[in-house]
Formats: structure tokens, sequence, C-alpha cells
């Protein structure tokens, strides 16, 4: 069985795992391409219009690449976890159905429009329609994550004698207590990416002295934009994100922290160290003491549990992943809000633009914030195992029946092999259209 | 309530046949008569605005599928594993091929994403066709062998061929001699519509010649017809019962004849939205004659030993069930409102905007 799900498992996290470094870059570049557009109506200023016309470029080419990872999302709910979907389909096929229904219309109805209808609309429509796409991809997160609260936090439910979840209250998916501090924390860390991204961007026009008006306003609004939601995202959206999983899932907690036994007067915080789990201990740490209890319960001495507390089989079933996913995005995380204060105080003394230093790291700085992200998803689903639906049905009940390995390891193949090329394809696009750059309409 | 769910997913699985089977047919117009550079970009401008809408409507289908019917998207997606995931690489090629082509001026790079769109477009079309004919013939619900179930009643799994490729064989396949015609009609038709598309979208200098493909074409599609009634009966011995308990339901096969007929007149057609509009006819009524023959089933079942799945036995509960209409009445209200707008912006022929130049 579990050799059965191991194909079935990397199947998921492969495509979810590409298939989100497209939308966790278009719902921030949205808001900040609607700045731009909103900055032209404002000042009428050509300088905003070519800005918003370029990054619109890069978004097309994001938001095709998640639509076309993104379709086998959906189906594959169905095809891999059919036990799952039969199981809990009358739930979260509601918000899937939503998902489908409120926002995957709006946007592809409005995108044409948006990338192609600026003449025909003229500017203040064309604004209006930036918007609506930008509401669309907003929903379209937030009713995925409204899914997954219900999977980390059942709430609303009945199960029947046959195994099956039945809705009882609507209303109680919305008002689940999960849902908006981890969508808010999501959303901040989507404009997280969104901003290194332009910034890098401007970075990299400045240090090669091209572009240089434009190099000055992406750096500019990305670290506007960054130094914003890089504190946000840690606190309060972070924090409250990880008090829901001290609170609901201490288990998950104690294997993030890497605590492996409660501590009398209050629990370390560990920065580095890797989790020994033949031992029970974390080699080569290094920790600063009492602050985890501090930071959980504003409490020097409060107690924080330690795996020991728990069953085995209750544990989540990959500790060392669990532990470094958690401990790469808060440490990248830390790293955004210092590097952002920094360019921030610079550019408030503008000094910015000249200090190189500064702007190299910039725009070296443009992949890590897909690897927060990425690290952020993979503790929040590692976890939750070895659960589907907290503490309701085990991982190891959800995979359909009827698909053989064989089969599982086939289709994993082509994907792979097929979002090889698109991220080659990918990344050979994004590069032609940096360099050539933004050009003025005149 | 199952009742309005199922009239709703039908909805827009239809919907879905009409939008995006003109998308498959407008390029496999491109495979086979995008000979000169103009003519290619003007079947791409003619799609090039509503494919991604057009293609919406599978996916929302398939979320009001898993929300209103879950155990036939668990059993049904899992069945037909294969084939569902081979549609999913069509799609991204199909959608890699449109979206990228414009973005590098160079004759081998454009020559590759030309033959990815058409030949996915192609393939896609005939997939669809065969998946129809799947759900048409029934399947070995439960993988029943000797008169036991070897799953639970619901599931099953097919591979894409048997040797005999009989649909009638007890280890059946997704492809056999049924759903390949039913394969080929839909790429026969799909072309036709895709045609009336094109002329109905563009000024290129093809609408002549696509207007005499529609006309020879539809003789070719009634030939089809005719065969497929003809050997209905081997796959469904009934296939006319509910017709004949609800003779209100004939109203789907004539308006499917109407387009059938309709398109033959096609060379004198006053206005060029009306071959396009026939097709439609014709899609519509055949996929709602299809559905409504084989109803209140969704999958039948091809053994003595388990039941067919039907809109009752698969259904989500009466309380999801029915705090899902509200929310979905508001959001098919806002469907058809995007709708209008994108037509009203993008109406008429649309050869000049310029889609995926950059």
């Amino acid at each position: 069985m579990e050799d059965m799900l191991f194909y079935d498992r990397i199947q998921f996290a492969f495509t979810i795992t590409f298939h989100y470094l497209f939308p966790q870059l278009t719902m921030g570049l949205s808001l900040m391409i609607v700045w731009f557009k909103w900055k032209f109506l404002r000042s009428n200023d050509e300088k905003y219009n070519d800005a918003a016309k370029f990054w619109m470029k890069i978004f097309a080419l994001n938001f095709a690449m998640g639509v076309v990872t993104g379709i086998p999302m959906e189906f594959q709910f169905g095809t891999n976890w059919a036990k799952f979907s039969e199981l809990t389909g009358g739930i979260i096929g509601q918000t899937l159905a939503m998902e489908g229904m409120f926002s995957f219309f709006l946007e592809s109805s409005f995108l044409g429009l948006f990338l192609f209808g600026e003449k025909l609309l003229g500017h203040k429509l064309h604004f209006v329609t930036g918007f609506l796409v930008f509401l669309g991809s907003w929903a379209s997160g937030f009713l995925i994550i409204a899914t997954h609260s219900w999977m980390q936090y059942p709430v609303g439910y009945e199960i029947l004698d046959n195994g099956k979840f039945v809705l009882t209250n609507f209303g109680a998916l919305f008002s689940n207590p999960w849902l908006w501090p981890s969508f808010l924390h999501n959303q901040m860390a989507s404009i997280v990416t969104s901003s290194f991204v332009v910034a890098a961007f401007g970075a990299f026009y400045l240090l090669n002295n091209k572009h240089k008006e434009f190099g000055k306003l992406f750096v500019k609004t990305g670290v506007v934009f960054g130094v914003i939601s890089s504190i946000l995202v840690a606190f309060p959206t972070g924090d409250l994100t990880a008090k829901n999983v001290v609170k609901h899932q201490p288990v998950t907690f104690a294997a993030m922290e890497g605590i492996f036994e409660t501590e009398e007067g209050g629990s370390e915080i560990v920065l580095i160290g890797q989790p020994n789990i033949q031992d029970k201990k974390l080699d080569n740490k290094i920790a600063v003491p009492n602050f985890l209890s501090f930071l959980t319960y504003q409490q020097w001495d409060a107690e924080v549990k330690g795996l020991n507390e728990f069953n085995q089989e209750d544990y989540p079933t990959n500790i060392p992943g669990l532990y470094y996913g958690y401990h790469i995005m808060v440490g990248l995380g830390t790293i955004f809000i210092g590097l952002m204060l920094l360019a921030s105080f610079l550019m408030w003394r503008k000094k910015l633009f000249k200090t190189q230093w500064v702007l190299w790291i910039l725009m070296f700085m443009l992949p890590f914030p897909y690897i927060a992200n990425t690290m952020g998803w993979y503790t929040a689903e590692l976890g939750r195992q070895p659960w589907l639906v907290y503490n309701l049905l085990r991982t190891t009940e959800g995979a359909s029946p009827t698909v053989s390995s064989g089969n599982t390891l086939f289709t994993l193949l082509g994907f792979v092999g097929l979002y090889l090329l698109l991220g080659m394809l990918f990344l050979i696009l994004v590069g032609k259209i940096v360099n050539k750059g933004p050009h003025p309409a005149k | 309530m199952e009742l309005f769910w199922y009239v709703v997913l039908m909805f827009m699985l239809a919907m879905y046949v009409v939008l995006d089977g003109y998308d498959f047919g407008a390029g496999i117009i491109h495979l086979f008569f995008g000979k000169k550079e103009e003519d290619k970009k003007a079947i791409v401008n003619a799609i090039g605005p509503f494919w991604d809408a057009n293609e919406v409507w599978i996916i929302a289908a398939g979320g009001v599928l898993f929300f209103a019917f879950p155990t036939l998207y668990a059993s049904s997606f899992s069945g037909f594993y294969l084939p569902l995931i081979m549609i999913l690489w069509l799609l991204i090629f199909r959608a890699i091929g449109l979206e990228l082509r414009g973005q590098v001026h160079n004759p081998i790079w454009e020559k590759i994403w030309d033959k990815a769109f058409g030949v996915a477009s192609l393939l896609l079309a005939l997939f669809f066709g065969i998946a129809l004919g799947n759900v048409v013939r029934g399947v070995n619900l439960g993988m029943v062998e000797n008169g036991v179930s070897a799953y639970e009643a619901h599931y099953f799994f097919l591979p894409l061929w048997n040797p005999t490729f009989n649909p009638m064989a007890q280890h059946q396949g997704i492809i056999d001699w049924f759903t390949i015609l039913l394969g080929i009609i839909a790429v026969v038709i799909l072309t036709m519509h895709g045609a009336n598309w094109v002329i109905f979208k563009t000024n290129s200098s093809l609408n002549e010649r696509l207007k005499k493909l529609v006309f020879r074409l539809n003789f070719v599609l009634l030939g089809l017809i005719v065969i497929s009634v003809s050997v209905w009966h081997i796959i469904d011995p009934y296939p006319f019962w509910n017709f004949i308990e609800e003779p209100w339901l004939f109203i789907f096969p004539l308006i499917m004849l109407t387009g059938l007929f309709g398109m033959f007149k096609v060379r004198t057609f006053k206005k060029d939205i009306y071959g396009f509009l026939f097709s439609s006819l014709f899609l519509f009524g055949g996929f709602a004659s299809t559905a409504a023959s084989i109803f209140p089933e969704l999958l039948p079942s091809t053994n003595e030993v388990n039941p067919s799945l039907t809109i009752y036995n698969v259904a989500a509960d009466e309380y999801g069930l029915g705090v899902g209409v509200s929310w979905f009445i508001v959001a098919a209200i806002l469907v058809v409102v995007y709708f209008v707008i994108q037509h009203k912006v993008f109406k008429g022929k649309m050869d000049d905007i310029g889609y995926g130049e950059h």
C-alpha cells in the first residue's frame, strides 16, 4: 500500500509544486500591474503605462503556464485520489466548483480583454479589466485555501455510516478559523514573490545601465511593496497561522520546531540543527533558550509539547522534511525583512540606486521567495500527514483503488518530461522579454 | 435536486462541446488548410481571445461533477485514468502551441508550434468522441469476472485497448470499433464547426474553400450518423426507450437534424454566422440526444452484478446540493454577463487583433 501511494504522492507533489511557481507570481503581480495602471490614470505619465505593459507580458506568460499546469490539479483528485474524492467530494467539491464558477470564468473572460483590449476599451476600462483579473486570481486563491483549510481543520461536516463526509453547515467553510490567517499569509507571500521579482528586474536594468528610468521605477515599487509584504507575511499572518498549528495540530508543531521532548520551564527555539530520528534529538543544534515558549504563548516558561507526548502512529510521516521546510521558510522570511528594511532606508536617504552591492543582492534574491513559498506549502502539507483530512481520514485510505502504481509511474514520468520542457521554454521566453526590456510608446 | 444538477452538468458539458469544439475545429482547419501565413494568423485571431474562457467550461463542469456527483467523479476519473491524463497532456500542448508561437520569429519555431496546436486539436476531437463512446457503451463496473466483483461496485479500470477492439468483449478497452466510430464523427463535425467559426469571424482567403468543405463533409457526416444509428442497438438495445416514454425529448434529435440539414445550405447563407449556428445546433442536439438516451444513467454497467451509476446513486447529500443552488445561480448570472461583455468587445471579424504577437 505504501509503495502504491508513493507514486501518487510524488505525482501530486511534483505537479502542484511546479504549478504554484506561476500563480504565486501572478496573484501578486496582478496587484502591482493594477497599481502601475492606477498611477498612470492619476498622473498621465506614460512611464507608468509602459511599465504596466511590460509587466503584462511577463504576466501573460506566467498566467498561461499557470492555466496549463493548473488543469491537471483538478483532474488528479479524481484520477489518483478517487477514494478521497468519493468520501469528501460533497464538501471539498463545493469550494472547488465555486472556484471554477466564480474565479476561472472571471479571469479567463477578462484576461483576453486585459491583454488585447487596451485600444478597444480606453485606459479606464482597461484598468477595470486588470482589476477584475486581479480579483479573479485572488478569489481562486481564497477558494483553494478554503478547501485546504477544511482538510487541515474540518468543520461543518458529519460522517455517515458508509464513511462519507456530508456538509451540514455551508457558512462554516468560510468562517473556519484556519482559513483567514492562512489565506492572508499566502497572499502576502505572493506579493513578496512579485515584489522581489519586480525589484530584481529593476536592479538588473540599473546594473546593466539599460532602461535606467524603468530600472529605478521597478526597484522603487518592488522595495515599497516588498517591505510591507515581507513584514505582513510574518506578523500577524504567519504568526496567527503558526498559532493555529499549535492549537489544532500540536504534534505537527513539535515536529516543525524540532522539539523531541517537552522541556520543563519553557522551550528553546531552534535556529539550526539536523533532526536525528533514530536518537530522537537534533544534531549540531544552535538554539535560543525559552524563546519558542515566548513566541507561542507570550510567556517565557510556557510548556510546548514535544513529540514524546504523542502516539508514534500520528507523527507526521516525514519529520526531517517538515522541519527543514519550516526552517527554510522562516529563515528566508527573516532575511527578506532585513534586506527590504535596508533597501527602504537607503531609498529614504536617496542612496539606493547608487549602492551597487545592495542592487546586486536584490537581483540575486529573485529565486528565494519562490523557495520560501514552496517550503511554506511543504510545511503545511507534510505537517498534515499522515492524514488527508486531519484526524479523520488517513492518506493511505484515499488513493484510487483500481489504478496500479505502474500506470501512475507512467504518467508521472510523462509529467516530469513535459514540465521540464515547459520550464525550459518559459525561462527562454522570459529571458527574451527581459533582454528586450520595456520600451517607451513613442 | 439531483435532476437540477444533472441538467446543469449536461448544459455545461454541452456548452463546452459547442464552444471549445470550435477551437478544436479551428485547430484542425489550421493543420490542413493553414498554408499561407496570413490565413494561419486569421485562424488564430478568430479563437485567440476566446479559447481560454471556452476551456473553463470543462474545468467548471468538472468542478460541478466533483461536488454534485462525487462518486461518479471518483469512479470515472480513476477508471479512465490513462486517456484522461493523455487529454491533459494534449490540452497543454495545444495551449502552449497557441501561446508560444508568436513569441519568437523563426520559421522552425513557428512550424513546431503550428503542428503542436493542429495535431493536439485533432487528437483532442478524436479523444473526446471516444470518451463519449465509452460512456454510452458502459463499463464493467466492479471489474466483475465469473460473477464476482474484484473491486467495490462502482470502481473499474480500462486499458487503452484490447486485442479484438470489440466493445462487447469481456475485457473492454477504451478504444474499440464503436468508440472509434464516435471519435471519427467528432473529428468530422468539429472540423465543420471550426470551419464555420473561421468563416464567421474572419475575412480570410480560405472562407470560400471552407464553405465547400463544410458542404462536402456534411454528406460524410450524414453517412456516419446513419451508420452509427444502425449499429447503436449492439451496444444499447433500447436507445429509444426514454424517447417513447417522454415524447418531448424528440426535440433534441430534431434540433440535431435541423443543424445537419441547415448546413447543406452553407454556400448560400446571407450572413456568415448562420453556418456556425447550424453546426452548434447539431452539436447541442446530438449531445443532448445521447445524454437523454441513457438517462437517468450516467455510466451504464455492462455486467449483471453491479448496478449502473445513475444520477441517484452517485449524488452528494441533499443539504450540500441545496445550498449549492444559491451560489450557483449568482455565479451563472455573472458568467452570462462576462460572456456578453467578451463577445461584445470582440464582435464581428477579428482578422487584425494580432493575437499572441509581441
